[in-house]
């Protein structure tokens, strides 16, 4: 994949831009669920109580939490999936109320259209925006070959393992040119060592691209390998407990086995103890 | 149908020219099912020709006579003319099921008002036999095309609605949410996500409305105006002509078997994704 990546270089621009601004609000957000009781009665369950934190533009943070902590919830409201009880997200300075073109999701469970090959589903957001065939083939065809799917434009989606599924969901996700690309758990699918490469390559395409991340994931040694920052959530009701900030830099992250050094296992270690207190 | 393209793949598994032992004739016709079949067919025809010749011709007839018959009446132009003759109703009962069929599922399936206006009665019409609806529609639409057309539509739309209706409802919810996700129109969703994922369950509604438009098709002319196939059915019938009256029992079977092979051709054509998708989970 780094081959491919030295082939868009005008789309290297956000390693050469300095870290300050602003670009992600979340604001005192709160959200409560209806869930049925045991006793059939309707009760108010709390997914997120009043989660305040900033994102500026080029990071990569990661939501970092056990299943029920309310991170792919958060990640919804800031998508403009669902909206939250309390408070808002603003982004870029205009608060989230839908779904927006700036905003673009990868799933965690790829959510391709099986119908549609490689191409047709990269492209599909351009399509959506109304851009002529041929103009939206040029750029899907560009974030084909960033994620390294070269040659494979005419395939369908079952003829794809599940690793080569989700680089066409990051590729899909790229075509708008998101301020901020929002991914829900996307390599949690995907076998252990799969994971690891397309987390490499990931870190690698998203070091070229500076587009800001935020990335939800239960797992301590993902969040370690790809964020600038990390958010760990509790669960029950779902809170912000604590900002590991900054977990590894951006040069301990890149072309590096960052598994291999010390500050790695001491804030796995860390992160560890605190997810467990 | 799937039966002889499960023996030609056995076929391509024993190795060509490959050295046999004397004693593999019988695994030699296990991997040749078709020669068996062949064998059974030409033995069922050859017994039914001897067999049948002694018999009242009233009653039975023999296949070379049949044959004979087939190239009669088609020579006179009788077959010909009454093949076109039911092709007509035919070809406009089955249009209006599937285009019908396929409009009123997803109006049902998209429009809750819809769905609980229409399903009284799409329940009712459903549960009734057609059959017996029949004087009903004749009444009402006549013994000509419009009446034969009306039967047909009445046996044939109720697969494709109900087909598109659960292929729509089907489409799963998390699909839906990456139209939403990516800003889509309600109409881009129902045009790029919801009605391609419903493709594979209207084809099936198409290829059960095929099959049930030749029977209301042979019904329709049974009873109104006695003309087209199944005018010469009971035409046939009643003058004794049981030679003739095979080559008709023959003609509609083909006619089925060819229709229905073609459907799911397209059938897989458009399904492909799904079915190799199944394979794979």
């Amino acid at each position: 994949m780094s081959t491919s990546v030295s082939r868009v270089s005008n789309l290297k621009s956000g390693s050469a831009i300095s870290i300050c601004k602003t670009l992600v609000q979340v604001r005192d957000v709160t959200k409560r669920f209806r869930v049925r009781s045991e006793v059939g009665a309707d009760e108010k369950m709390t997914a997120l109580e009043s989660v305040s934190f900033n994102i500026a533009e080029g990071e990569l943070v990661s939501l970092l939490g056990a299943s029920g902590c309310g991170k792919t919830t958060l990640l919804r409201i800031v998508a403009g999936l669902i909206s939250p009880d309390e408070g808002n997200v603003i982004v870029d300075g205009a608060a989230v109320r839908a779904p927006r073109r700036d905003l673009c999701m990868v799933f965690q469970s790829f959510g391709l259209l099986p119908w549609r090959t490689v191409m047709d589903n990269v492209a599909l957001p351009l399509e959506l925006d109304g851009m002529a065939r041929s103009e939206r083939e040029t750029i899907a065809q560009t974030h084909i070959e960033l994620v390294g799917l070269s040659r494979f434009e005419r395939h369908y989606p079952h003829e794809l393992s599940g690793g080569m599924q989700q680089r066409v969901g990051i590729a899909r996700a790229l075509t708008r040119k998101p301020l901020v690309l929002l991914m829900d758990e996307p390599f949690a699918a995907l076998d252990a060592q799969t994971r690891e490469t397309l987390q490499e390559d990931f870190i690698r395409i998203w070091k070229d691209l500076g587009t800001t991340v935020i990335f939800v994931t239960h797992s301590i040694d993902e969040a370690l390998v790809l964020s600038d920052r990390i958010m760990i959530f509790s669960a029950r009701p779902g809170r912000l407990v604590k900002v590991i900030d900054p977990a590894l830099t951006k040069e301990e992250r890149v072309d590096r086995d960052v598994r291999s050094l010390p500050e790695f296992a001491r804030h796995r270690h860390e992160i560890r103890q605190m997810l467990r207190g | 149908m799937t039966q002889p393209s499960a023996g030609r793949s056995n076929a391509r598994r024993q190795p060509e020219n490959a050295p046999r032992p004397a004693l593999s004739v019988v695994e030699w016709l296990k991997a040749h099912p078709n020669t068996i079949r062949t064998a059974a067919v030409i033995a069922f025809f050859v017994f039914w020709e001897f067999a049948a010749r002694g018999m009242n011709t009233l009653f039975i007839s023999y296949p070379t006579a049949i044959f004979r018959a087939a190239w009669t009446i088609t020579e006179s132009g009788e077959l010909p003319q009454a093949f076109l003759t039911s092709m007509e109703p035919f070809v406009l009962g089955l249009a209006i099921s599937i285009i019908g069929g396929v409009i009123i599922g997803v109006l049902i399936a998209q429009f809750w008002f819809i769905e609980y206006t229409l399903d009284p009665f799409i329940n009712a019409l459903y549960a009734v036999p057609r059959i017996a609806l029949l004087p009903l529609i004749m009444l009402w639409a006549g013994l000509d095309v419009t009446g034969k057309v009306a039967i047909i539509v009445s046996v044939a739309i109720f697969p494709v609605i109900i087909n598109t209706y659960s292929g729509i409802k089907d489409v799963r919810g998390n699909l839906i949410e990456i139209g939403r996700a990516y800003c889509a129109t309600e109409w881009q969703i129902f045009t790029k996500i919801v009605l391609p994922a419903a493709v594979p369950y209207i084809m099936a509604g198409i290829r059960l409305a095929v099959g049930l438009a030749i029977i209301g098709m042979i019904v329709a002319e049974f009873f109104t105006s006695v003309s087209g196939l199944g005018g010469l059915i009971v035409l046939y019938a009643n003058s004794f002509a049981t030679a003739k009256l095979f080559v008709m029992i023959i003609v509609v079977g083909l006619l089925g078997a060819v229709l229905s092979e073609l459907v799911i051709y397209i059938e897989r054509r458009f399904s492909r994704w799904r079915v190799s998708e199944r394979e794979r989970y």
